[in-house]
């Protein structure tokens, strides 16, 4: 009884870190049709980012994630507008290619400026300690985690659906031309979705630093399961990632306390079975 | 007046009455030539040549698949790997005969290939790349489960190859092992090339270019692909076979996604649904490879990061054109 609630609580913290990185993802390929495989390594970045910055510049943890996070926008922003927006009507194979390349770079001078070791974020002691919510108590660490995942869930679908900015966002999308010719800003709001989806990858890398540790293969390594939650969810569906990350993230958990000897098995197993399923997304027909 | 005669003159030009394709043994004599002019040239190298030429044979399979027959895939190093693992057993448990062993590995990827490709070929796009993933990490974690067979982590090894035809040793300088890579690849390249020129051929690239419409013509889509899949199964069967005889020993990388990328990188590299470009992609790759990463790990990242980037930005096709016009201008 106590296995089975430690795997639902750690599968779904899991779940919800897989989650918030594939969200920007999702966005970017399923609204944009843009393949960024350098998505990871955005993760990567802000992680390694709030990790210098709370061990290194010894600043407090609550202001050292915001700053890694405006950190990596920043970064994505200034990458959107170099060179990735250029890319936007290229094959994809040449978008897969650039941004896999990228992602070689940013893991090759990651290792040169801080090294090959597994970077720590600290925790704060309201973090560090256990929650007790009367009946168990919980790591707070998983429950910060969780209700991170579900504000992030709650945002994102708010915005894409109900603001002006979404709406610009799914009109430039259908149609730029038309979206342009009604005056709706293209470039603003494909640079602010990039941006966006580069901030959310950071602030996943920071939340997942227990779960996934951070080091330079980090960018490669995590890559294939976020891109599993995004195919699994359907590419630009909100609710159909939020679904699949967390339904992943319990297997991959669950073979992992149960069956750690048969490796990601399983989690593949149920990424065929879903996508054999279900191929356009889970709550697609 | 002016331009019969140009007509004229062009039509009396031996080219221009010959077929568009070159005839399909030029390119695997190309092929030959320059890899025995290697290796007599470079014997100390033997190793690496044998490497690149396992390579090339691999990037030449899934060019199959990606080039001809625009499947993108990037769980091709499944095929490779279940060919060496294949090879390597039947030459632990049952009899260590290279040529044996080869078929034995063709066979395993062949099989291997048709049975998920009766499975995959059924989607296309995105979903089909990430099932191919899907297909791949299940046979790597089978692989590292299944330690009795394959020896885990540890990887295979512990067997040894008898002499080719059983006249030629497999020395420690690898001239055979080379060798015998070499006319592997060769053989493999006329095969395809003859195959990729086949009316078969012809409909796997329509099916590439315009699938409604080659549906439309009454091609039976998805029976062409499978078969296609099998064949490039069985090529990359047989590079994974030629890597297991040449090192004797297989390891778990040999499965792993950072091959089926890797792969893919070549291929771009060398330029995609010619047959040729993958080997020139897969040598250059490979020596690429082979001197950055003696120097450090992450400096070879760093070269081939750069690399991918240029050749998004300056397609190599581009290139050519830009080099040929600006030396076409100075003669």
């Amino acid at each position: 009884m106590s296995t089975l609630a430690n795997i639902l609580i750690d599968g779904i913290a899991y779940g919800m870190v897989l989650f918030v990185i594939a969200i920007g993802l999702s966005v970017t390929l399923g609204l944009m049709r843009f393949v960024n495989l350098s998505h990871g390594a955005f993760a990567m970045v802000g992680g390694y980012c709030a990790a210098l910055l709370t061990r290194e510049a010894q600043w407090s943890f609550w202001v050292a994630v915001p700053v890694a996070i405006l950190a990596t926008a920043l970064l994505g922003a200034v990458l959107e507008v170099l060179v990735l927006r250029h890319l936007y009507r290229r094959k994809e194979l040449d978008q897969v290619l650039f941004t896999i390349g990228l992602s070689f770079l940013l893991i090759a001078g990651t290792n040169a400026l801080v090294g090959p070791q597994v970077q720590l974020i600290p925790l704060p002691s309201a973090l560090a300690g256990s929650v007790d919510l009367g009946f168990r108590t919980l790591p707070a660490q998983r429950l910060l985690v969780i209700g991170a995942g579900l504000a992030v869930a709650a945002v994102a679908a708010w915005t894409v659906t109900r603001t002006r900015f979404g709406i610009w966002l799914r009109a430039a999308v259908d149609h730029a031309g038309t979206a342009s010719a009604l005056g709706i800003p293209i470039r603003t709001v494909q640079c602010a979705s990039f941006a966006a989806g580069a901030a959310l990858a950071g602030f996943g890398g920071i939340l997942g630093a227990e779960l996934m540790p951070l080091e330079p293969y980090y960018a490669l390594k995590y890559l294939v399961l976020v891109l599993v939650v995004v195919a699994v969810g359907g590419m630009g569906s909100i609710t159909g990632s939020l679904c699949a990350a967390v339904l992943l993230g319990v297997i991959e958990t669950a073979s992992k306390y149960l069956a750690s000897d048969w490796g990601s098995l399983f989690f593949f197993l149920a990424m065929a079975a879903l996508l054999a399923w279900r191929p356009d997304g889970l709550l697609k027909r | 007046m002016n331009t019969m005669t140009l007509l004229r003159a062009r039509l009396q030009k031996p080219d221009a009455s010959a077929p568009r394709c070159a005839p399909p043994s030029r390119a695997p004599l190309v092929a030959l030539v320059i890899g025995l002019v290697a290796c007599t040239l470079l014997p100390q190298h033997a190793s690496l040549l044998t490497r690149v030429f396992i390579t090339a044979l691999l990037v030449l399979s899934l060019d199959l698949a990606v080039g001809v027959a625009g499947l993108a895939t990037l769980g091709h190093a499944a095929l490779f790997g279940v060919g060496a693992y294949a090879a390597g057993i039947f030459a632990l448990k049952v009899m260590p005969d290279p040529l044996v062993g080869l078929g034995i590995g063709v066979a395993a990827g062949a099989l291997l290939a048709f049975a998920s490709g009766a499975f995959l070929l059924r989607y296309q796009g995105f979903t089909f790349l990430m099932l191919t993933v899907a297909v791949a990490q299940i046979v790597l974690s089978l692989a590292q489960k299944a330690r009795d067979w394959t020896g885990g982590d540890d990887g295979l090894s512990g067997f040894t190859v008898r002499p080719l035809l059983g006249r030629f040793v497999f020395d420690l300088e690898g001239r055979v092992a080379a060798l015998y890579a070499l006319a592997v690849l060769v053989i493999a390249l006329y095969l395809l090339r003859r195959l990729v020129d086949s009316p078969f051929g012809l409909a796997v690239r329509g099916i590439h270019e315009n699938r409604a419409r080659m549906a439309a013509l009454g091609t039976p889509v998805y029976a062409r692909l499978l078969v296609l899949y099998t064949v490039a199964g069985a090529v990359a069967g047989a590079a994974g076979a030629l890597s297991a005889q040449t090192t004797a020993v297989v390891g778990l990388d040999s499965l792993s996604f950072a091959l089926s990328a890797e792969a893919l990188v070549m291929l771009i590299l060398g330029g995609a649904g010619r047959l040729t470009g993958a080997l020139v992609g897969a040598t250059v790759f490979t020596l690429l490879h082979h001197t950055a990463a003696s120097i450090n790990p992450y400096h070879w990242l760093f070269v081939v990061g750069i690399l991918l980037m240029l050749v998004v930005l300056v397609p190599p096709a581009k290139a050519w054109a830009w080099l040929r016009s600006r030396v076409g201008a100075g003669s």
